[in-house]
């Protein structure tokens, strides 16, 4: 991601992006952009946030950095280490659970050889248990980036894995 | 015969479905043209759904009719009608269903909600991991404009409608409504203290209402049918159909729309019955937040408030989660209750301290460490944060410990005797 100004995110693209979400609060009511901004530069930093990130929010926001890291921290769509290139999420509430999703979970601590919240060593898979994602009825389910990918299977997870790139 | 899908799931059969024109094939905005052309008065469209007795699809139950009433249309100043779709009880994903498939009726209904009350702007609150619901309504959205719609002075009726979505972040507690408006304004979820209600104080300060996803795509319907339809679809005190999330140990869990009060052993049989050929054990009938029921009352109830009320249940959200013979309800009991834990906003202590005690005992039983003392210490600790907490989650994480405690506490006891469950051979 060395591509990327930390210093200066908010420009050209990334400033156009959350201007369009700026337009449907009322103008006074900036803050309300606060998520959607922190979800767009979260991704354009490959996936986290830091405090010089966060910080360049508030400034556009007009809000105090405090109350952007509150936010921040606050929703769990919101990382504050490195994750890994695809991050996937795999639910084990209890309609998961029922049907596997612990299992599942050693399965794939297994196969990519890293716990929980750690990024394997090529970058490219980090592993993060979630709360209910509201596909129950396709339990066991994940999400990857912005894909939820249900009812699965110990088989079905390899291909998802190997379609990645 | 159950029949199924005659309202929210309507479309959901069709060729793609969420496109607009496939909707308005169906007979999609006739209402809302109606509403606009005067020919549906705000009064006649409140006292028509106050017939229909559609009440909120949410979980709360609370008749929509009513909370409409609530807001004073002519009073001066901004007003916002607000849709929660952050749908993130455990064991729910209807919503996720209508805006999949279905999203120009939730509009339609936003759209009428909207006019009803006097709010010109409306938002609805999709929660964050859902992209594909989220493209979808908002495609929709643009659709709808292009249709006019929504917009300035819509088909030159001199009402103005204009609608977006908002997007979370991943928190639970959003689904309540105040602290979904507090996430809308860009701030951490938290509850605020009631009252002042939305409907006096809510969005920016401002008079909103908030209904659920359900609660609104239903409307068109109502209105185009007559509220005397939807009711007579349900049970008195409580109309029309229902969507019910079939989750767990089933052949064919599934979303399913069928009529409120239908006997759960059909909603069990449509879903295939219990998988593998085992026996039915237990049902939470609403979403994790509701009371667990033994097979023997859930066999017996109908999906409907009343009736899974007299079973010692809440219908909820509809978020049927079906446990076979073989499950294990200390285990299953110690997921819901890191759930709640994890999930508690921080501001009431009781809720902040009280998840996390319920959390360790029943985490120290299962790991075969409890003491002869947990199950009262449970019971002790699960009373004391209902009722003295700002919002429903504090009550929503001590009902499944009580009614676990209830119907299976031999379970439990088990565990602190043997140090393991019933069913490993100590």
């Amino acid at each position: 991601m060395s591509s990327v100004d930390t210093l200066n995110i908010i420009q050209g693209d990334v400033k156009k992006r959350i201007d369009r979400w700026l337009a449907r609060y009322p103008v006074d009511q900036k803050q309300s952009a606060v998520i959607p901004s922190l979800r767009i530069v979260q991704e354009v930093n490959g996936g986290h946030l830091t405090k010089e990130i966060m910080d360049q929010v508030a400034q556009y926001l007009e809000m105090t950095p405090i109350s952007v890291y509150e936010v921040a921290t606050f929703y769990s769509n919101f990382e504050h280490q490195p994750v890994g290139r695809h991050k996937i999420c795999l639910c084990t509430n209890i309609s998961c659970m029922l049907r596997g999703s612990d299992e599942l979970l050693d399965y794939l601590k297994t196969k990519l050889d890293v716990d929980v919240g750690q990024v394997t060593e090529d970058g490219k898979f980090s592993i993060k248990k979630v709360e209910c994602l509201g596909a129950c009825v396709n339990a066991p389910m994940m999400q990857i980036d912005k894909t939820f990918y249900e009812n699965l299977t110990e088989q079905r997870l390899d291909e998802i894995l190997d379609s990645l790139e | 015969m159950v029949e199924l899908n005659l309202c929210c799931y309507r479309n959901n059969h069709l060729d793609k479905s969420w496109d607009i024109d496939t909707y308005i094939s169906q007979g999609g905005y006739q209402v809302w043209k109606q509403v606009l052309s005067g020919e549906l008065t705000p009064q006649e469209i409140i006292d028509e759904v106050k017939v229909s007795n559609l009440r909120g699809r949410g979980g709360a139950g609370f008749p929509t009719g009513l909370k409409w009433s609530f807001m004073n249309r002519h009073s001066p100043g901004q007003k916002y009608i607000v849709c929660n779709s952050d749908e993130s009880e455990p064991g729910t994903c209807k919503d996720r269903d209508i805006m999949r498939y279905n999203p120009h009726q939730l509009i339609e209904g936003m759209a009428i909600a909207g006019y009803v009350i006097g709010a010109s702007v409306g938002y609805n609150y999709i929660r964050g991991e859902f992209w594909e619901p989220y493209d979808r309504f908002t495609r929709a959205i643009m659709q709808a404009r292009e249709a006019g719609m929504l917009g300035n002075n819509i088909l030159g009726s001199g009402w103005d409608f204009d609608l977006n979505t908002h997007q979370g972040a991943g928190a639970y507690i959003c689904g309540e409504e105040t602290a979904l408006l507090e996430s809308i304004e860009g701030k951490k979820g938290q509850p605020r203290f009631k009252p002042p209600f939305p409907a006096s104080y809510g969005l920016y300060g401002k008079p909103t209402t908030i209904n659920n996803t359900e609660t609104l795509a239903s409307i068109p319907m109502i209105l185009a049918k007559g509220g005397d339809w939807f009711a007579k679809l349900g049970v008195p005190g409580a109309g029309g159909t229902k969507l019910f999330s079939m989750s767990g140990h089933l052949e064919k869990p599934a979303n399913y729309e069928i009529p409120m009060g239908t006997p759960f052993k059909d909603l069990l049989s449509l879903a295939g019955g219990v998988w593998k050929g085992r026996e039915l054990k237990a049902v939470i009938p609403g979403g994790s937040s509701t009371a667990v029921l033994p097979a023997d009352k859930a066999l017996a109830m109908n999906m409907d408030y009343d009736s899974i009320a007299k079973a010692g249940s809440f219908l909820g959200a509809g978020s049927v989660i079906v446990m076979d013979d073989q499950t294990d309800m200390v285990k299953s009991l110690e997921r819901l209750t890191w759930f709640y834990y994890d999930e508690s906003c921080g501001q009431c202590t009781p809720c902040r301290e009280g998840t996390g005690w319920m959390y360790r005992v029943v985490k120290r039983i299962r790991q075969g460490k409890g003491r002869p003392e947990d199950i009262e210490t449970l019971k002790d600790v699960s009373g004391k944060i209902t009722g003295r907490v700002i919002c429903g989650l504090g009550d929503a994480a001590a009902i499944p410990v009580a009614s676990f405690l209830q119907h299976f506490e031999h379970e439990f006891r088990h565990y602190i005797d043997h140090g393991c469950s019933i069913f490993d051979r100590a």
